[in-house]
């Protein structure tokens, strides 16, 4: 199967297998009016499989949503047909409206307009715990 | 300069709790000296949720502090009623008062209150959440009864699982050396992992779950029993088959040490016997009292950080 490469835009590689499709919606890619390439079960070495998404645009993404989902992904700016930066994502420290607190108890459910913040508390085990009311997140 | 709030028990280092504890000590011994330290100064307690000793513990403090207070005691006489938010409640009072406690149903409602305010939060309690004053309560009272807060059992009995006082004074005690915490409760309200994992476990304290109060009962140097609540169940059936799990009497406590302490945050239902209350043992008066000695020993604190000259 052959995709073609990108002149300007952004590669996401190193995606757990599976979990493409999660960070397409998570991110909102359905939005852009570019052309998006979703790869899944790609062989790779390191991996064994991956996922890759492939955006023919400079866009800005929320890099936060994918350490969250997916730990050590890439994030490769393409510009002009060259590889420009590399960008190693690590477990972000807070995820601010990515997620939502599944507490019924969580001052979330009926404060208007509250941004929904999780703190990672457990970075072994990619913990991340509500800071409203501690409920560890779904 | 950036306010100082109190949400958790655990933004009090183990010096400043000691710092707090030796001024509710001073303030017992010498009430004349506190009487007008909080002159012209006022205090709003917003409670969102019926209490009747947390409430009048903070005001009687307040009054004793030489201040004054304002404020609800339940939502309904509140503007939340008509849909205001706790963000806008706090704007506007913050306005009002020198320092604001608030108990609230909903967990973390206290810190979006201290988010929005520019005079300091004290949370009283957010639903099953935390309640950091009853703990510094619990502690001065440990404190005061044993002369120490390190090398002791520490049984708690009931509803671990939706008690915030069982939650907040496991993570304040879990920072004092020597401490073993026995866990008495039925099987559905077990203290929930995190709070076992995070504060008992991951600091490598010894600890034994249980259903058998008696079985427990000798090794016991406090034992810190609490309420199964109502308004924590949002089925009534499991309320009813749970609230009876464990009533203390003069039986269960006969083969107790003679200098076991025995706490409860209050109010009881039937938990403990009547039975109990003339034994030397039973604390829980003598524990209500104090709160208003450390509660105007917080007040006085939080003030003073936040610039008044007291």
């Amino acid at each position: 199967m052959y995709v073609d490469s990108i002149k300007n835009g952004i590669v996401i590689d190193h995606i757990i297998a599976g979990k493409a499709m999660l960070i397409y919606n998570m991110l909102n890619l359905e939005e852009l009016d570019c052309p998006v390439a979703i790869l899944k079960n790609v062989p790779s070495k390191m991996m064994g499989r991956k996922d890759i998404i492939k955006i023919d645009s400079q866009v800005e993404i929320n890099l936060d949503v994918l350490g969250y989902v997916s730990p050590n992904i890439t994030v490769d700016v393409i510009k002009d047909g060259e590889l420009v930066e590399k960008k190693h994502i690590a477990l972000p420290e807070k995820l601010v409206d990515i997620l939502k607190c599944k507490n019924p108890r969580c001052i979330t459910t009926s404060e208007q307009e509250i941004h929904h913040i999780f703190k990672l508390t457990d970075g072994e085990n990619g913990v991340y715990r509500c800071i409203y009311c501690d409920t560890v997140a779904q | 300069m950036a306010v100082r709030h109190l949400i958790d028990i655990l933004e009090l280092s183990t010096d400043e709790i000691t710092e707090l504890l030796d001024c509710a000590d001073d303030i017992i011994a010498h009430p004349e000296n506190y009487r007008e330290k909080c002159r012209y100064k006022k205090l709003a307690t917003l409670f969102f949720e019926p209490s009747t000793r947390t409430r009048l513990s903070f005001e009687a403090a307040m009054m004793e502090l030489g201040g004054n207070v304002l404020g609800f005691s339940e939502a309904a006489s509140s503007s939340s009623a008509k849909g205001e938010s706790v963000s806008d409640t706090v704007a506007v009072v913050s306005g009002y008062a020198d320092i604001i406690a608030m108990r609230h149903p909903k967990e973390g409602a206290p810190l979006v209150a201290s988010m929005k305010s520019s005079v300091p939060i004290i949370n009283a309690g957010d639903g099953g959440h935390n309640h950091p004053t009853q703990t510094l309560t619990d502690l001065l009272t440990i404190r005061r009864e044993k002369g120490r807060l390190d090398n002791m059992t520490i049984g708690l009995c009931g509803d671990l699982k939706f008690g915030r006082t069982v939650h907040s004074l496991i993570a304040a005690m879990a920072r004092y050396s020597g401490i073993k915490f026995v866990l008495i409760s039925p099987e559905e309200l077990k203290l929930p992992d995190y709070v076992r994992t995070d504060h008992i476990e991951s600091k490598g304290i010894p600890y034994e779950e249980t259903t058998s109060l008696e079985s427990v009962m000798p090794e016991l140097d406090i034992l810190y029993m609490t309420r199964v609540q109502r308004e924590r169940f949002f089925n009534e059936e499991d309320y009813l088959r749970l609230k009876d799990s464990y009533i203390l009497t003069p039986d269960k406590i006969r083969n107790a040490k003679d200098d076991l302490s025995i706490l409860h945050p209050l109010p009881r239902v039937n938990e403990i016997s009547t039975a109990i209350d003339d034994d030397s043992r039973a604390c829980y008066f003598r524990q209500a009292a104090y709160g208003k000695y450390i509660r105007m020993a917080l007040i006085l604190k939080l003030l003073k950080e936040a610039g008044s000259e007291l």
